[in-house]
Parts: structure tokens; C-alpha cells; sequence
């Protein structure tokens, strides 16, 4: 077995479900017992050794991705560790992103720079990135002047383009038109023949799951269900969503 | 500590690159483009030498070079502060992305306001030929004092922009605050002359933008040496405020992308 890219050890994560509050109550917030919990994560382990490709499967609001962003560094775990051997890491999600008041462009450097690449890298790989977005002209002008396919596409773009040795994916396998779809599929599908690339995919859609994964982890309220193959996990996992119906 | 300079080399790169874009889309965003980063400075100088030199007849000495410091530096300090409280919202693209640390945005705000303040004092730098102020190699002095304006800014701002993710109408209070701040830190008078006895020499040393804007306006207009006592007071008491600061937002910076 090959080194260990990410290990995850009795990860717990719990949502305090405080909002902005008025500046009267903090004061008695100071004192507020932890009634107001919500323990999305409560107590996963796992180990996933360089170069897999595992999928993550689950109902909505199971903690995925919650998980994934822990991973990422986003979230700090309330209990347990995450060890990513040194690894760098990136998340590609729908919806968040990038700077709306700045080009295309700009978010690309900003971007990169940000994943910890030099400015010279992002530049050398600048062209390439352009070019697998598809934006053309589109790329000067800012990025809320978007369509949501685009704004997607590029995100897609910058991360495929500049390699992290840990790619994170949550639910973006849909984006774009058809042609991208494919194009990105494909794209998927090279950088995972790449021996060192660790890659976890979080998806709803169980061809996604079956097509690209070594290994599927079921994540059901919290905690693990099942690990396995992904053939095994996935047909279990749609006859458990169907009991429930 | 070893940690907070380890990450400012590492997205240095980052906060030079974001400060300049942001600037850029504000360029690109706007009508008369750059001209506004002379332009508002400016409108309000000449709006205050209006109200105070032509209505109450102020008798201080090249009066519009004098107001043109206070507001320069009033307006550093009053934009930096203000914006630090919805740092985080702002950035939430970013925050909900990936990891950053998050005294970043506080510098990223520093640097395009910094930006804006250096216009503003080559406005100063004219008006000074114009109005004929003697030179003196004091303006030098200048330097160390936004120095320690700067670091006392980025303690202020990094506590700030922590209470500010979960307190929701902090920009409230910060508004009112800020304007007695600007009544408080002579602006448009001299405190030194207006205030009499020891309410003057207490807000001279106790509120540190009156403070430092008596002291630029000593080294810029009148040729004086800084109070290099007071000025290493406030240093240290600004590293104290950023240290503080910069140890809430390392304990807290992972859980601000589970509230916004």
C-alpha cells in the first residue's frame, strides 16, 4: 500500500448555530451553555492512501461537506485530527468562489496565488487555463458579469489546471454545457491516472461514483455507514434511499 | 508569533496582488476613474476651510494645508476602520474556499487605503509650494509617525474584524464612535490652542489620533521634532493590540466560515 496522503482521526465538528447577534446579548452570551449545537461530523476515521480515488456518498445535510471543507482546512475540528502528510490541497465547489468586482483574470492569479503557487507558475499556466475555460474575450471583463456556467467553468479550469496533490470535489461533475461536461469528465478522468493525485469526490450521482472511484465511504448522519468498493457501497446505498421513500 | 510572520512571506505575494486589483476595479468601476482619489480629499478640504476659516474665522496658520493633514490622516484611519468590521462577509468568497489567514484582508484593506493616503499626501506636498510652508527636513520625521499609525491601525482592526463576524450591529456603534473620534482628534482646529488646560493635553495624549495628527502637522507645517516619548508609547501600545489581535483570529479564523 502506498503512503498515506490524508489521515482523519475521530473527526468531530459541531455547528454553533449562533448568528450575528445584537450588541445587547452578548453580553449574556458570554455565559450561554453550548445548548445551541449542531454536531454535523461526530467521530469519523479514515485513512486514504496516495494516488486513490475515493467517493463520498450520502443523504443531504449527512455532514459531506462538512467533512470535505475540514479537509480543506476551512473549518478546524472541534475533537480529533486531520493529517495531510504535507500535502497541498484545494476545494472545488458550486457557488463560492471568486472576487465578483475583478476579472477573470485577476481571480485567476488571486486563486493561485492563494493554493500557494508562484506568480510565475500561475502565469506559465495562464494560457492553458484560459484556453480550458472556454471564456475567450470574457476573461477581462469582471466575473459578475458571468453566466453561472461560466463562473463554474472557470473554477473548474483553475483547479484542474494547477495541480494540487489533493483535489477536493464537491458535487461539480454537472457543471457547464454538455460538451464541457464531457470535456471536464475527460479531464477528470486523465488527472486521475496521474499515480500521485489523491482525489475525493463527493457526488450525488452513483455513475460519477462507479466510473471514476476506487473506494466509496457512506457517510450517514455523522458518521460512517459503510466503506467498500464502490459497486457494493453504491447498490446498498440506493436500496437504503429507496426503503426511505 | 513565529507563525504570523511565516504566513505574512507566504501571501505577501497574495495581499500586494489583491490590494492592486481591488484598486484597479475601482478605477474600472467608476466615472471620473482615478480623479475621485484627489478629488474627495480635496472637495472636503476646501468644504471645511469654507465653514471654519470664511464662517468662524479660524486664525491658524496656512489653514487649508492644515486641514488637508487632519483629514488625510483622519480618513486613513476612518475608512481602515470602518471597512474592518465586514472584512470577513467581503471576503466571504474566499473564506468559504479555502484557508487563509485572516489578518491577510486586514493588511489588503491597509494597503489600498495606504495607496490612497500617499495621493493624498502628494496633494499635501503641492499645496505646501502653493501656500509657500517653509520646508524642513522634519517631513522626514513623517515616517515613523504613520509607522506607528499603521501598526496601532492593524491592532485596532484585527480585534475589530473578529468582533465584527459575530456581532451583527457593530458597524453601528463603530459609526458613532468614529464620529466623536473625529470631533475629539482636531480635524479642523488645533487641539493644543482650542482645548484649554488639561482637557486638551489629556486628548493630546490619550487619543492617539489626536496625537498623531498634532505630531504630523508639527513635523510638516511647523518644523518640530516628534514626542519620540509618546510615539514609542503608542508603538507599544499598538504591538500590544496586534499581538492580542493577532491571537483571537488564529484561535477563532476556522470557525468564521461557519457563521457567515
Amino acid at each position: 500500500m502506498a503512503e498515506p496522503a490524508i489521515t482523519v482521526q475521530d473527526l468531530h465538528i459541531r455547528y454553533r448555530t449562533f448568528k450575528p447577534v445584537p450588541i445587547r446579548k452578548t453580553l449574556s452570551m458570554l455565559k450561554k451553555s453550548k445548548k445551541d449545537l449542531f454536531h454535523a461530523v461526530r467521530g469519523i476515521s479514515f485513512e486514504i492512501p496516495q494516488g486513490q480515488i475515493v467517493g463520498i456518498i450520502g443523504k443531504n445535510g449527512s455532514g459531506k461537506s462538512t467533512l470535505l471543507r475540514a479537509i480543506a482546512g476551512i473549518y478546524s475540528p472541534d475533537e480529533g485530527k486531520i493529517d495531510l502528510h504535507g500535502n497541498t490541497v484545494s476545494l472545488l465547489s458550486i457557488g463560492v468562489g471568486f472576487q465578483a468586482n475583478l476579472t477573470g483574470y485577476q481571480n485567476i492569479l488571486l486563486s493561485g496565488l492563494l493554493l500557494g503557487f508562484s506568480e510565475k507558475h500561475i502565469r506559465s499556466k495562464m494560457k492553458e487555463i484560459i484556453e480550458f475555460s472556454e471564456l475567450g474575450s470574457f476573461i477581462h471583463k469582471p466575473v459578475k458579469t458571468y453566466s453561472s456556467g461560466m463562473y463554474s467553468k472557470l473554477a473548474f479550469s483553475i483547479t484542474v489546471i494547477l495541480e494540487t496533490d489533493i483535489l477536493l470535489i464537491d458535487e461539480v461533475l454537472s457543471v457547464g454545457d454538455v460538451a464541457f461536461k464531457e470535456k471536464s469528465y475527460n479531464r477528470m478522468k486523465k488527472l486521475i491516472e496521474d499515480e500521485k493525485r489523491t482525489v475525493i469526490i463527493v457526488s450525488h450521482s452513483s455513475k460519477t461514483i462507479r466510473d471514476l472511484c476506487d473506494h466509496v465511504i457512506w457517510v450517514h448522519n455523522g458518521v460512517i455507514k459503510r466503506t467498500g468498493k464502490p459497486d457494493e457501497v453504491v447498490d446498498e446505498y440506493n436500496k437504503f434511499m429507496k426503503v426511505r421513500k | 508569533m513565529k507563525r504570523f510572520f511565516r504566513d505574512l512571506k507566504r501571501y505577501f505575494r497574495y495581499i500586494l496582488f489583491s490590494a492592486k486589483s481591488q484598486l484597479k476595479a475601482e478605477v474600472s468601476n467608476s466615472y471620473l476613474n482615478w480623479l475621485w482619489w484627489i478629488l474627495e480629499p480635496l472637495c472636503f478640504t476646501v468644504l471645511y476651510v469654507f465653514i471654519f476659516q470664511v464662517l468662524f474665522k479660524s486664525k491658524e496658520q496656512h489653514f487649508p494645508v492644515f486641514v488637508m493633514v487632519g483629514l488625510t490622516v483622519w480618513n486613513y484611519f476612518n475608512k481602515t476602520v470602518k471597512n474592518s468590521v465586514g472584512l470577513i462577509k467581503k471576503n466571504r468568497s474566499v473564506v468559504t474556499r479555502i484557508y487563509v489567514p485572516k489578518f491577510v484582508f486586514v493588511l489588503v484593506d491597509m494597503f489600498v487605503n495606504t495607496f490612497k493616503m500617499l495621493i493624498s499626501f502628494g496633494i499635501i506636498f503641492i499645496m505646501m509650494i502653493v501656500f509657500k510652508v517653509p520646508f524642513g527636513l522634519t517631513i522626514l520625521y513623517i515616517i515613523p509617525i504613520l509607522f506607528v499609525l499603521n501598526v496601532l491601525i492593524f491592532g485596532f482592526n484585527t480585534i475589530l474584524m473578529h468582533f465584527g463576524v459575530f456581532v451583527g450591529d457593530l458597524s453601528n456603534i463603530m459609526n458613532i464612535l468614529l464620529r466623536f473620534l473625529f470631533y475629539l482628534s482636531g480635524i479642523f482646529y488645533s487641539v493644543r490652542k482650542r482645548v484649554p488646560g488639561i482637557y486638551g493635553k489629556l486628548l493630546l495624549k490619550f487619543n492617539p489620533m489626536a496625537f498623531i495628527i498634532n505630531e504630523s502637522r508639527n513635523v510638516l507645517l511647523y518644523r518640530k521634532t516628534p514626542d519620540f516619548r509618546f510615539l514609542t508609547a503608542w508603538l507599544v501600545v499598538g504591538l500590544l493590540l496586534s499581538g492580542v489581535g493577532v491571537w483571537i483570529i488564529y484561535k477563532n479564523e476556522n470557525s468564521y466560515a461557519k457563521v457567515i
